[in-house]
């Protein structure tokens, strides 16, 4: 009887076709419902704020703080002419600590995701390890780093008493205190997808790299990395994307100092202190743009569509 | 070791000097003894789970023996590292690269190696396996079948000294899988490469190997050309495993000079003394299946012939160039005989009384003996030996530590 109702299922398929896809697409419309107007309410409608917003026009004899609806495109060009420095920083920032974060993080995924297969223990411990630093606040971790890396801390002394550090010169508050910062705050974000991919990398294809001829090295530039590719994709954007519009790492009362200002840190004072929404505005609509561009040009060239 | 931008001039010889190989908990080759001349088409014959893989990947250095020595062209190579080895694997599961095509799957050994032209000579081995138009395809976009060819293709293309085959036509159909058996043959040939190739496909070992080796339970039983194992069988399993074959235990009751004559149930019959491993005591003797002739009534007594009988034939089955019949031999059990097709339809019927008969000198007497229930086909891999190995296996363990 199974192979009756095998063939009558199989005919029935066939010629309901249509009205089944029909009725599969009023389903999904129906499942994306909410995600949809999630996205509009949430999404879309503050887009669309933030768009007018950086059009906006000060009147005539307005005092601070005081715009109106309008078209002043010329808000770009302000913004771009005189935040340009941050703007670039910014980047520079976030390409750099993406870098270190890839640098550092590989290993640890490596290590989690393929040496310690053999001790599922160590393998547990290590992944918390890489998670536990999210129980306690971001801000705080940064805090406790600006006090460690402070001029009393030890490792300040040290480079001073050997030095190395000039005594005129401080770690908090330079590129290299900021750039730590969004490595070190970054670094889960890197591991955890490349660890991901890592895991299921399949040790048969490393021996046969082996076999055919190719030292521990070359199998892992010609096997391992590409196939793990997907994760080092994702692990670079989740750090890539969000170190760009941090200003908290960048910020003085962290690790920062006047001289790190990122986009972030101008847009936090252009809108909070000097009360200048249109540059604000303008300045966030071109981070977000600048982001756009960058991780599409990226994604494509990484070609990813490629990997499973 | 293995010499950059050249292929290999002829192949090298392979030795294993009493391999032992542990993982914990199991024993996969319990001293293993092993030598294959430089040149030479030698297969590896066994049941699932009886070491084959294991022995290969101990030859290309994926695994470490817990004891032993591994030399290939004289050298030792026991602590080399697989990629320094002149081997090349065709593996069991293919292990095809994903991210690659296939054209950069199979130019893969020859660019680490800078041989000259790699994607030329890819291309060549492409065509050897009739896969070329695919070269620019990834794996998983082609067939089971497909895949295994690439794989062959992969390590062919490399000409190493040492080909390691791991059940390399197993996904093949038949024509496919004759065709290619003729191709690796002459590759083989061509270059004079050593193959060791592992396949528990009988037939195949036995048209493409110069020598057998039947492996079990992580021991080699037999090794010798494909005739000697299958004329000479030398224990129980290799009887069974090597084709079919009648099997009869007794007690040695008599020397006539060059036989020994065993008593089977109450029956005497001769065997040669020089194809007998035992020559007292209680014996399995037996005698392949083609070999015997039914008569339709008793046949004269004459010297050189053991005859059995009378029985009853219990079943006839077609199988197209010959006939097999199974005869129920009172006090003996069941007994199998071919005959060639030569006359239109079987020469009896089921239930006909038979006798059957075969000349002394095609006779054989084993090491061992038949187990105690009295299966003569029983397989040694049923699960239930398995797990009984392993039991044992780990109880010594146990001991031990
Ligand atoms: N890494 C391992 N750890 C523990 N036992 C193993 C390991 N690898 C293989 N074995 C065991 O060793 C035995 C031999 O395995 P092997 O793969 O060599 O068998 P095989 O002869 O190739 O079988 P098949 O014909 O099915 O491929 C098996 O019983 C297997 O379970
Ligand atoms: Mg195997």
């Amino acid at each position: 009887m199974a192979f009756a109702a095998f063939g009558g299922g199989g005919a029935a398929a066939a010629t309901a076709n249509e009205p089944v896809h029909l009725r599969g697409g009023w389903v999904a419309v129906g499942l994306l419902a909410p995600g949809l107007a999630y996205l509009l309410l949430f999404f879309l409608a503050p887009l669309v704020s933030l768009l007018m917003t950086s059009l906006q026009v000060a009147p005539e004899g307005a005092g601070k703080g005081e715009y109106v609806p309008g078209f002043e495109w010329s808000n770009y060009a302000t913004a771009i002419s005189t935040y340009w420095p941050h703007i670039l920083r910014s980047f520079g920032y976030a390409l750099t600590a993406t870098v270190a974060a890839l640098l550092v993080g590989y290993p640890i995924a490596y290590f989690i995701g393929v040496t310690a297969r053999k001790w599922p223990l160590v393998q547990a411990l290590a992944l918390t390890l890489v998670i536990a630093p999210f129980f306690i606040s971001f801000l705080l971790r940064t805090l406790a780093w600006k006090q460690i890396l402070g001029d009393n801390g030890w490792i300040a002394q040290t480079l001073h008493s050997l030095g190395w550090l000039p005594s005129d010169q401080n770690i908090v508050g330079t590129d290299f205190s900021v750039i730590f910062g969004l490595t070190y705050n970054f670094i889960p974000f890197m591991v955890l997808p490349i660890y991901t991919s890592l895991e299921r990398l399949d040790r048969r294809y490393l021996e046969a790299g082996n076999d055919l001829y190719a030292r521990p090295s070359t199998t892992f530039w010609r096997v391992t990395l590409p196939l793990s590719l997907p994760g080092v994709v994702s692990g670079t954007l989740l750090t890539f994307i969000p170190a760009a519009g941090d200003y908290i790492n960048a910020s003085q009362i962290y690790l920062g100092s006047i001289n790190t200002a990122m986009v972030g840190n101008v847009i936090d004072r252009t809108f909070l202190e000097s009360q200048e929404y249109p540059i604000a505005a303008a300045l966030s609509v071109l981070l977000m743009g600048i982001i756009l561009v960058i991780v599409a040009i990226y994604v494509k060239r990484s070609g990813t569509e490629d990997l499973g | 070791m293995v010499s950059g931008g050249a292929f290999a001039e002829a192949g090298a010889d392979l030795e294993l000097r009493e391999i032992h190989k542990r993982f914990p908990g199991f024993t996969a080759i319990e001293s293993l003894d092993l030598t294959i001349p430089a040149g030479s088409f030698f297969a590896l014959l066994g049941p699932s789970g009886c070491g084959k893989t294991t022995t290969l990947r101990l030859v290309a250095g994926l695994e470490q023996p817990t004891s032993g020595q591994i030399l290939i062209g004289g050298k030792d190579v026991t602590n080399v590292k697989p990629y320094r080895r002149p081997v090349n694997t065709v593996f069991q599961s293919y292990a095809l690269f994903p991210h690659m095509t296939v054209l950069e799957n199979v130019a893969f050994g020859l660019k680490r190696r800078r041989i000259a032209d790699p994607t030329r000579k890819a291309h060549e081995a492409l065509e050897l396996v009739e896969l070329d138009h695919l070269a620019q395809r990834k794996p998983q976009q082609l067939s089971g079948g497909q895949q295994q060819r690439v794989a062959l293709a992969r390590a062919v293309v490399n000409r190493p000294a040492l080909l390691l085959l791991d059940e390399p036509l197993g996904a093949l159909d038949l024509k496919l899988r004759r065709q290619m058996q003729l191709e690796l043959k002459n590759i083989q040939q061509e270059v004079g490469l050593t193959f060791l190739h592992v396949t528990h496909d009988q037939e195949e070992a036995m048209t493409m190997a110069d020598t057998v080796a039947v492996m079990n339970k992580g021991e080699i039983e037999q090794m010798g050309s494909p005739e000697e194992l299958y004329e000479l069988p030398k224990t129980v399993f290799v009887a069974n495993f090597l084709g079919q074959s009648n099997l009869f235990t007794g007690d040695v009751r008599g020397d006539n000079g060059d036989t020994i004559v065993v008593e089977v149930a109450g029956v005497p019959v001769a065997v040669p003394k020089a194809r007998a491993q035992r020559h007292r005591g209680l014996v399995t003797i037996g005698v392949r299946p083609e070999k015997l002739l039914l008569h339709p009534s008793r046949p004269e007594p004459a010297a050189g012939v053991n005859v059995l009988g009378p029985g009853r034939v219990i079943d006839v089955s077609f199988t197209g160039v010959s006939t097999q019949y199974t005869v129920a031999v009172p006090g003996i059990g069941e007994v199998i005989v071919f005959a060639q097709n030569m006359v239109f339809g079987p020469v009896v019927q089921a239930g006909a009384e038979v006798w059957v008969s075969w000349r002394v000198e095609h006779g054989f007497g084993l090491a061992d003996e038949l187990p105690d229930d009295g299966d003569r086909f029983i397989d040694d891999t049923t699960t239930g030996g398995i797990a009984q190995q392993t039991k044992e296996e780990l109880l010594e363990e146990l001991e031990e530590g």
